[in-house]
């Protein structure tokens, strides 16, 4: 295939412990490590792979985010993604407008596969995929473990609550990468440098026509309950017996 | 009046437990109609099931052969059909089934989904977790759009049975895109209780070090009636089967029981566990965070204790 898109996004790193603020207003991210969500590295890895397999000639990484996200960019460029899109948008975003100023991207770009993370560690929402293939009427694949390209179409197999399932689609898609689909690359010192010479585009937000609704909004942030402090037993004997007093054994 | 649409995730014969935990959040609406919709190549066994639920006001068929797996590209156009014929919320479970399908859903119905909804403050208002349940936000949806939701299930009790609904054979109209094909699913057939479901789990972490030595889990979860879960770590690992991973990217699950085996508890797999009732630790390291969040802790070598534990079980 020609091309394919992958998704970037710029979030709290996995290890950060996050804080509610005081005032409920949000989460505290002043200071906090920035990292390419895990996800998106899986992606990007799996498109490198089909690059390097001579089933892919061109990789175009794609962020939604701030003037910062750059920095993840230019991550995905030392990985090896050959050009680099970034749709400046500060704040939040809604779901669906993610999807939709993805399919502006996809629109322009017309790759025939776009890799995104399943979802992404700061809000969670995992909706992307889902809703671009959607706006783009071609076909999901979530989770996916394993890819295989076969001519026109994917064999993908997909991590799902009872296994494994294997679906077969048809291209253009776009599927979503799960954990085990690969183990990413370390990025590498010349890499970092070669990087620096890549094309990274800046395009405005409000270039695109996205509507955007402000259909959801987020009134309220609290930390979740704490769990009661526990005991600690000192033996298999205590533990059997406290286990019993909760008639859990 | 608002009337809630929840969309049956099953394999054919068996309704999926999660749908009556769906049942449950949406009966936290006031005054709301709820209606399951059963899509499948014959869905009379599982719109049975559906209708016996309390809770449960309607059931609605669509049998086509086309629905006999849950592809979200064919069914997703047949839901958005039954939402347009007057639904004001469409809600699945926040299952593989239900996050893959419910997102094409809202994008096709031109709105936002609600993922993980956790709890309902009113028909409109909604608690969800982000930054894997570090943080919990309560989410306004605007008036007069259509609420697409993904329930968190572990947040919501099971409905109990004794309902009496009525069935009724519905047809949508809705072309069915060819693009996207089910070849086919490879579950590994247990007789061990459900990870999703069990009232008691217990769960192996990297400490385990090998699928040989992975067998002790299994084998005290059997002697305790408890599904058998397992950290990202021993998954990667090839441990453990990849349904079995509890966590942020893995199941989420409110047992009565949770013990936790050699796992240190980072927080993409305490957000897994947060719900369950009592949760035991067995760690070497006393600095593990999972006696942060452990009920009853034991610090000690999960190979000397796990096998001791059996015995005291068996005596
Ligand atoms: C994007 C993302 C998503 C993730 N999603 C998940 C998820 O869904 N679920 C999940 O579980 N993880 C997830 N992780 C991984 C998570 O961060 C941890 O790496 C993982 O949970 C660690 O697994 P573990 O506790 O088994 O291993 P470790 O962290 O290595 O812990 C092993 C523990 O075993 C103890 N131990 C060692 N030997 C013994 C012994 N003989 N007896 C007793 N105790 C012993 C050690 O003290 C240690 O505490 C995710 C990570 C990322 C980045």
């Amino acid at each position: 295939m020609r091309k394919i898109l992958v998704g970037i996004k710029r979030v709290v790193d996995y290890n950060v412990r996050i804080r509610v603020k005081p005032d409920n207003s949000g989460v505290v991210l002043d200071g906090v490590k920035m990292s390419v969500n895990p996800f998106d590295e899986i992606a990007l890895e799996e498109a490198l792979r089909i690059r390097e397999r001579g089933e892919a000639e061109e990789i175009v990484a794609v962020s939604i985010g701030p003037d910062d996200a750059q920095q993840q960019l230019r991550t995905a460029l030392a990985m090896g993604a050959d050009r680099a899109i970034l749709v400046k948008h500060d704040g939040m975003l809604e779901p669906l407008t993610v999807a939709k100023t993805l399919m502006a991207i996809v629109s322009r770009e017309q790759p025939e596969l776009v890799i995104l993370g399943k979802q992404a560690i700061d809000d969670d929402n995992s909706q992307a995929t889902q809703m671009l293939s959607a706006l783009w009427d071609r076909p999901q694949v979530t989770c996916a473990s394993k890819v295989e390209i076969k001519g026109n179409t994917l064999s993908v197999v997909r991590e799902v609550d009872a296994g494994l399932e294997t679906l077969e689609v048809d291209l253009p898609a776009v599927i979503s990468a799960d954990l085990r689909l690969n183990e990413p690359r370390y990025v590498k010192l010349p890499d970092i440098m070669k990087a620096k010479k890549k094309p990274l585009d800046v395009v405005e937000f409000a270039s695109l026509n996205v509507a955007t609704p402000g259909q959801l909004t987020a009134t309220h942030y609290e930390p979740p309950k704490a769990r009661a402090k526990g005991v600690m037993v000192k033996d298999v004997a205590e533990l059997i017996s406290a286990l019993k007093n909760k008639g859990l054994v | 009046m608002h009337k809630l649409l929840i969309i049956a995730e099953h394999d054919g014969e068996k309704l999926n437990a999660s749908i009556s935990r769906c049942v449950t959040a949406a009966r936290q609406i006031s005054d709301v109609h709820v209606t399951v919709a059963v899509l499948a190549a014959d869905p009379s066994a599982v719109a049975a099931q559906a209708a016996a639920l309390t809770g449960v006001d309607a059931v609605i068929t669509v049998a086509a052969a086309a629905n006999a797996h849950a592809v979200a590209a064919i069914w997703a156009p047949q839901v958005v059909a039954l939402v347009r014929g007057g639904y004001s919320h469409v809600w699945g479970p926040s299952t593989s089934f239900g996050k893959d399908l419910m997102p094409r859903v809202a994008a096709l119905l031109d709105v936002n989904q609600i993922s993980d909804l956790m709890a309902v403050d009113s028909a409109h208002t909604f608690k969800r977790p982000i930054y894997a349940g570090n943080a919990i936000i309560t989410v306004q949806v605007a008036a007069g759009s259509v609420v697409v939701a993904t329930v968190r299930t572990a947040s919501f009790e099971a409905a109990p049975a004794g309902g009496n609904a009525a069935i009724s054979a519905v047809s949508v109209d809705a072309s069915l895109p060819t693009h996207t094909r089910f070849v086919s699913i490879a579950q590994a057939k247990s007789d061990r209780p459900d990870l999703q479901t069990a009232p008691k789990v217990v769960s192996g972490g990297r400490a385990l070090g090998s699928a040989e030595n992975f067998k002790i889990i299994f084998s005290l979860a059997e002697k305790m009636g408890a599904a058998v879960g397992a950290s990202r770590a021993a998954v990667d690992a090839g441990y453990a089967p990849n349904e079995l991973q509890v966590g942020q990217t893995g199941k989420i699950i409110a047992p009565q029981l949770y013990m936790a085996v050699g796992i240190s508890g980072a927080i993409q797999h305490l957000t897994g566990i947060k719900d369950a009732k009592t949760i035991v630790a067995i760690n070497k390291d006393a600095e593990a965070p999972i006696f942060e969040v452990a009920d009853i802790g034991l610090v000690a070598d999960l190979f000397d204790v796990v096998p001791q534990i059996e015995k005291a079980l068996a005596g």
